[in-house]
């Protein structure tokens, strides 16, 4: 990663809430062009609704999210379209279309946004199946797919635009760690060809260290840390430490505040 | 007693306050299927032809043979009660015009309503519901692809010209099921009483069926919608979004028709 390479991604003071509750608290985060950014932190920290904000799925409370040097929550459809198919997202559960085989599912944003004939569309996206080594499943439902072959064909969908930015939300959960070793290798090989940016939300460990330029560590909505594999590694930062060393989140309560907990009906974390 | 009290009326609160809010989604989701149908080609969210095709083709030719069946059945069963009751007042011949003029008005789009929200309303609610929960909707949205161009249009478009259809042959049967019981009773062949049927008829009344079988078809595609946006919680709730849309459906199918009958007779 060449660290005079202009940002992609600008996240300045990121505030967001579900009802009450704040869930990111002023997060600042940049990604530069041809960066694998890794975002890793415990359940709940915020990593995931961290990338919905950057996908432009939800509207941030304060702080704006700058994707290829454009506010996308202020940009008008048009704008934003163009952006989305800048940007390819590989969902955890793969999200592909239930209803099309896996041919019709990388073919779809090319037939929605492109005036390419039916012939060229299918050999596009047999092209993106061969990229991600699923060549000659093309015709397969989802249900008939394993859960490496349903990411894998998630980032065939992902990429058949040829996008700037990637997206992946938990690429290797659930998989195998061959299976996932390979998706890995599929990450950094699509960086490398293609020279895309990318976003990674996981917390399989040796994944990140595998994958990232940097990686950033969220922390109840807080950005706690952002450095490379060998800075991470020296972190002195005890909840990064507890993360990367997979110890157990003990929270220190008053005893009023558990008493409260077990006899309350309507109680709720604040 | 006063925290029962309380939370009863919470309940009731939070019902209200839900009901207004999906009645709300739903007119904003039949407004936005507009805006994108007549704007959509200019913002790059084409409404496929084939798509809209495809569901009338769903929606019409695989409930055609339940319609049919069930409408003959209806006919006949008016037959049997219509006579009976006219005997009565010596008015039997009038048993022909009754069960016209009331299938083409009445029983033909009510009987036709509630077998397509039972079909094609609790399958868009499931549908739906299973994209949300499998993140499909967020895929949509995050390849540009508008989740109410791309999902609710093509069912409704489809339901709006699939129910007049249905209809149209519900009609046929139910008079046609009325014949076959009538003809014995009012010695008469049933070329001759389909014919008659046909002479009794105004176009107003076909008309009145058909303006319903329209409203009928937004209210299944709309509340169908509603119910598969909302889904949360996985299986279960595309389970409980697919039993209430077939409900709401056709508690909402009812009103209209009580409603539409009303202004349409004036």
């Amino acid at each position: 990663m060449n660290n005079n390479a202009e940002s992609v991604i600008n996240v300045k003071n990121l505030v967001t809430h579900y009802g009450s509750r704040k869930i990111l608290d002023g997060v600042d985060f940049e990604v530069k062009t041809g960066e694998i950014r890794v975002v890793m932190g415990g359940s709940g920290s915020g990593k995931s609704t961290l990338l919905w904000h950057i996908l432009g799925l939800h509207e941030p409370s304060e702080g704006c999210v700058e994707v290829l040097g454009k506010d996308i929550h202020k940009i008008s459809f048009n704008e934003q379209l163009q952006l989305k198919q800048n940007m390819g997202v590989s969902f955890q559960s793969g999200a592909l279309f239930s209803s099309m085989n896996v041919g019709e599912n990388v073919a779809l944003p090319l037939r929605e946004f492109t005036d390419l004939d039916e012939n060229t569309i299918r050999i596009i996206s047999r092209m993106k199946l061969e990229v991600v080594n699923l060549g000659g499943f093309h015709k397969l439902m989802p249900s008939q797919l394993s859960g490496g072959m349903i990411k894998r064909a998630a980032l065939a969908r992902a990429i058949v635009m040829d996008p700037k930015l990637l997206f992946f939300d938990e690429p290797s959960a659930g998989l195998d760690p061959v299976v996932a070793s390979e998706i890995d290798d599929l990450i950094l090989s699509l960086r490398d060809t293609m020279g895309m940016s990318m976003v990674v939300v996981t917390h399989e460990l040796d994944s990140a260290y595998k994958i990232a330029d940097r990686i950033t560590v969220l922390d109840q909505g807080k950005n706690l840390f952002t450095g490379t594999v060998k800075e991470i590694k020296q972190c002195k930062i005890k909840r990064v430490k507890d993360l990367l060393e997979r110890r157990s989140r003990h929270e220190l309560v008053t005893s009023d505040e558990y008493l409260k907990r077990l006899t309350e009906e309507n109680y709720t974390l604040s | 007693m006063s925290k029962f009290i309380t939370k009863q009326i919470e309940f009731v609160g939070m019902a209200a306050y839900q009901a207004i809010e999906r009645f709300g989604f739903a007119i904003r989701l039949f407004w936005d299927s507009f805006y994108w149908l007549f704007v959509g080609r200019r913002y790059k969210q084409r409404v496929r032809f084939h798509q809209i095709v495809e569901q009338v083709r769903v929606n019409c030719f695989d409930a055609l043979l339940i319609v049919l069946a069930l409408s003959f059945v209806v006919g006949m069963m008016l037959a049997i009660q219509l006579i009976y009751a006219l005997t009565e007042f010596g008015a039997e011949s009038e048993v022909l015009r009754a069960i016209a003029k009331s299938v083409t008005r009445e029983f033909s789009p009510l009987i036709t309503g509630v077998i397509v929200a039972g079909r094609s309303g609790a399958a868009i609610a499931a549908r739906i519901g299973s994209q949300v929960v499998s993140q499909e909707i967020d895929a949509l949205k995050v390849m540009g692809i508008v989740p109410v161009r791309y999902l609710v249009l093509p069912p409704l478009l489809g339901l709006m010209v699939a129910m007049p259809l249905l209809v149209i042959c519900a009609d046929f049967m139910s008079i046609l099921g009325g014949a076959v019981f009538a003809v014995g009773r009012l010695d008469m062949s049933i070329m001759a009483y389909m014919v008659e049927s046909l002479n009794i008829l105004l176009v107003n009344d076909i008309m009145q069926g058909l303006i319903k079988s329209v409203a009928f078809g937004i209210i299944i595609a709309l509340v169908g919608a509603t119910m598969g946006f909302h889904v949360t919680g996985g299986a279960e709730g595309v389970g409980k979004a697919t039993t209430s849309a077939v409900v709401t459906s056709i508690a909402f199918i009812v009103l209209v028709d009580m409603i539409a009958s009303y202004f349409l007779t004036q």
